[in-house]
């Protein structure tokens, strides 16, 4: 369904897009005779150089207006997975234990260790505890070992503001909306991976399916209608938060002003737009 | 489900998406091509335009073994992708601040350079062909004459010109597609064991000792087909050149590896146990032993000794087998190794090609005999043996 909607958008847009270029040819020819009609096309050719192309014909959303924005309190997360079981419904991602757009790891210290454990539930373990590759589960493998400090770390796309993923993308296939997410227009990727390599995070899949690659879109289909991610929604605890950086009072404005945040990989460049709470040195 | 990927399974921690590889064996063919492409080129111009008279033997041929490299190129790129029907979509909208959005632009310009100073070096002997030839063979010699029959000398002088401006641009062109195969490695900031500055110029040295191995090799083998003689000043020229850029080669590579290990930046300690691991055969033992050091070795002493005859030619043939080995090991343990390494800097992923495969091992193996079969087409077509033409002229006639 997702993936239809999201379809949908993408030949709205580019429809839009068309009918856009069109006016603008014609609006062009008309300016050689009368001057009047030259507004309208620099109007046209303002929006597209400030976006990077054309605005969504998303009923009643004006993508200029928001900065979204994500937030990760790891010392609230519990473990539960649910936020991957939502995500892969929503989204349509396969149900398998090696395609995800958001996941979970754990890191366990143990007595006498200097680095973590680290695990996900794609782990052999964790799948076998699970019984099934579309069932996601933590094994409870340390319980018999002395634990010195454990977390969670709920993962997913950074939606960074220099992406590396859109640098080195050949066609422009993927792109920064206006407002802050990074999007894959599957009807125009030629799925050559290199945006795959390019992510520091491992945050892009590749859906062999379809052809294409695929990441997380914080539920653009979602948040344009004025609801939460799947992920954010179905968290039982409260660990995920999303909102509009633009609105001070929203979740996420209130998340980054009341804590000490910090990023994945600053060293990186991308300047990502996940904010964590709670993390460690060890944490990637 | 199964059918779609092929997981490789990991040690340590690797992020979940990282369990499938993306860049298989193609492209690991892929750079390879692109290095015979432009080491084959060289062997030609250090001909065509810096008068290496020694070389006349095989100038043409290598301008041919390039061109039929070249012509393959796209071939894996275009099997690997996801939607090869919009391969054109990179050159319909090149995303300019992609390192791969000017790749159809370069390689297509490269490719009719190619063709061209083809046309031009073997243009006397298809006008010869067309104005002898009848029959079908003949249609397709007048075709490709373009209409011109003037072989005078003018002509031949104002031919010479075009081949000698090809050959020239023709160099920056080949070393560059090569140097930017390299920088589409070097770029990406995501993987330590890609990450390098040197890698455009690893790619490229190494490309030219692949492409002057390859050289050498095939012409042994023609000429044992011929059963003619091989011509040995040209082939001793032709071990120089590949000792010379050998030594290049390896030192880049040995400054590249140290200054990672020296920096021991992040992710240094998972790249080393990787390196005494999984990559000791593949790159200690195949690539830089026997690849790399033991022709090293043998041209060294070749060239120490003066051995000549039958032995030098068993000894430059061998060490360019061995040196086409490397190479491919090298571009093996750039792109496979380079994945195999997890971003996490946690954990280590083992690669276990599938034989049959959209991206397998024989359908790499089969992209890298398509030059080959091309070359056999190309060379009973345009002969680019002196002492032949005449003679299969005369057939001809």
């Amino acid at each position: 369904m997702a993936e239809d909607a999201q379809l949908q958008k993408h030949e709205r847009e580019r429809r839009d897009f068309l009918s856009c270029l069109g006016s603008a040819i014609a609006c062009g020819a008309a300016a050689a005779a009368a001057s009047a009609v030259a507004p309208a096309v620099t109007a046209t050719a303002a929006t597209a150089a400030t976006t990077g192309g054309p605005a969504p014909a998303i009923p009643g959303y004006d993508w200029s207006k928001h900065s979204w924005a994500f937030g990760v309190d790891a010392t609230k997360c519990i473990g539960c997975l649910r936020c991957v079981e939502a995500c892969k419904k929503e989204n349509d991602v396969a149900p398998d234990a090696h395609h995800f757009r958001t996941w979970v790891e754990r890191y366990v210290y143990l007595e006498g260790e200097e680095k973590p454990r680290v695990d996900s539930q794609h782990d052999p373990v964790n799948i076998a505890a699970s019984g099934s590759e579309s069932e996601y589960r933590f094994a409870n493998r340390y319980k018999d070992a002395k634990v010195e400090k454990a977390f969670f770390v709920p993962k997913l796309c950074n939606h960074c503001t220099h992406p590396a993923c859109v640098q080195v993308c050949p066609t422009g296939a993927t792109y920064k909306t206006a407002d802050g997410v990074v999007l894959i227009d599957h009807t125009y990727c030629i799925g050559c991976q290199y945006c795959v390599q390019a992510c520091p995070y491992g945050a892009r899949l590749f859906d062999e399916r379809k052809g294409v690659t695929d990441k997380c879109t914080w539920c653009y289909h979602r948040i344009t209608k004025g609801l939460l991610p799947a992920c954010v929604e179905i968290c039982p605890v409260g660990a995920r938060v999303f909102g509009d950086r633009n609105d001070k009072q929203s979740v996420i404005s209130q998340f980054i002003q009341n804590n000490r945040v910090h990023v994945l990989r600053p060293e990186t460049g991308n300047a990502p737009n996940v904010f964590y709470v709670g993390t460690d040195k060890d944490v990637l | 489900m199964n059918t779609l990927f092929e997981a490789s399974s990991f040690t340590g921690y690797v992020y979940p998406n990282e369990t499938i590889i993306p860049w298989t064996l193609l492209i690991v063919v892929y750079p390879y091509l692109t290095g015979l492409v432009a080491g084959a080129f060289t062997i030609s111009s250090l001909y065509q335009v810096f008068g290496f008279q020694q070389l006349r033997p095989v100038a043409h041929f290598a301008l041919l073994i390039s061109l039929c490299c070249m012509l393959v190129v796209p071939i894996p790129l275009l099997l690997h992708l996801g939607h090869p029907e919009r391969a054109f979509n990179a050159m319909i909208t090149p995303h300019t601040t992609s390192a791969f959005a000017a790749f159809g632009y370069a390689a297509a310009f490269y490719v009719l350079l190619l063709i061209l100073e083809t046309w031009f070096v073997f243009r006397p002997q298809i006008v010869q062909q067309a104005q002898q030839r009848s029959g079908l063979l003949g249609w397709y010699y007048r075709i490709l004459s373009l209409g011109s029959y003037d072989v005078s000398d003018k002509a031949m002088s104002y031919d010479r010109k075009w081949i000698f401006a090809l050959a020239i641009i023709g160099i920056p062109g080949a070393h560059g597609l090569h140097g930017y195969v390299g920088f589409v490695f070097g770029s990406l900031k995501s993987r330590e064991w890609w990450s390098s500055d040197l890698m455009p110029a690893i790619f490229l040295f190494s490309a030219i000792i692949s492409g002057t191995a390859l050289v050498i090799v095939l012409y042994v083998i023609s000429c044992k087909l011929r059963k003619v003689q091989v011509d040995l000043p040209c082939l001793t020229v032709m071990a120089y050149a590949l000792w010379g850029f050998m030594m290049f080669t390896l030192l880049l590579e040995g400054v590249e590896f140290a200054s990672l290990v020296y920096r021991g930046r992040e992710g240094t300690e998972i790249i080393l146990e990787y390196v005494k691991g999984p990559l000791v055969v593949p790159f200690f033992i195949l690539q830089f032993g026997i690849g790399s050091v033991l022709p090293l070795l043998l041209i060294t002493f070749m060239i120490w000794r003066g051995i000549s005859g039958k032995a030098l030619v068993a000894v430059v043939t061998g060490s360019a087998v061995l040196v086409l080995l490397a190479v491919l090991m090298m571009r093996y343990n750039v792109v496979i190794g380079g994945q195999e390494i997890s971003k996490t800097g946690k954990g280590l992923l083992a690669y276990h090609p599938p034989i049959i495969d959209r991206e397998g091992v024989l359908a790499a193996g089969m992209v890298l005999v398509m030059p080959f079969i091309l070359l056999l087409g190309m060379v009973w077509l345009f002969s680019p043996w002196e002492e032949e033409t005449a003679s299969g002229h005369a057939k001809a006639h």
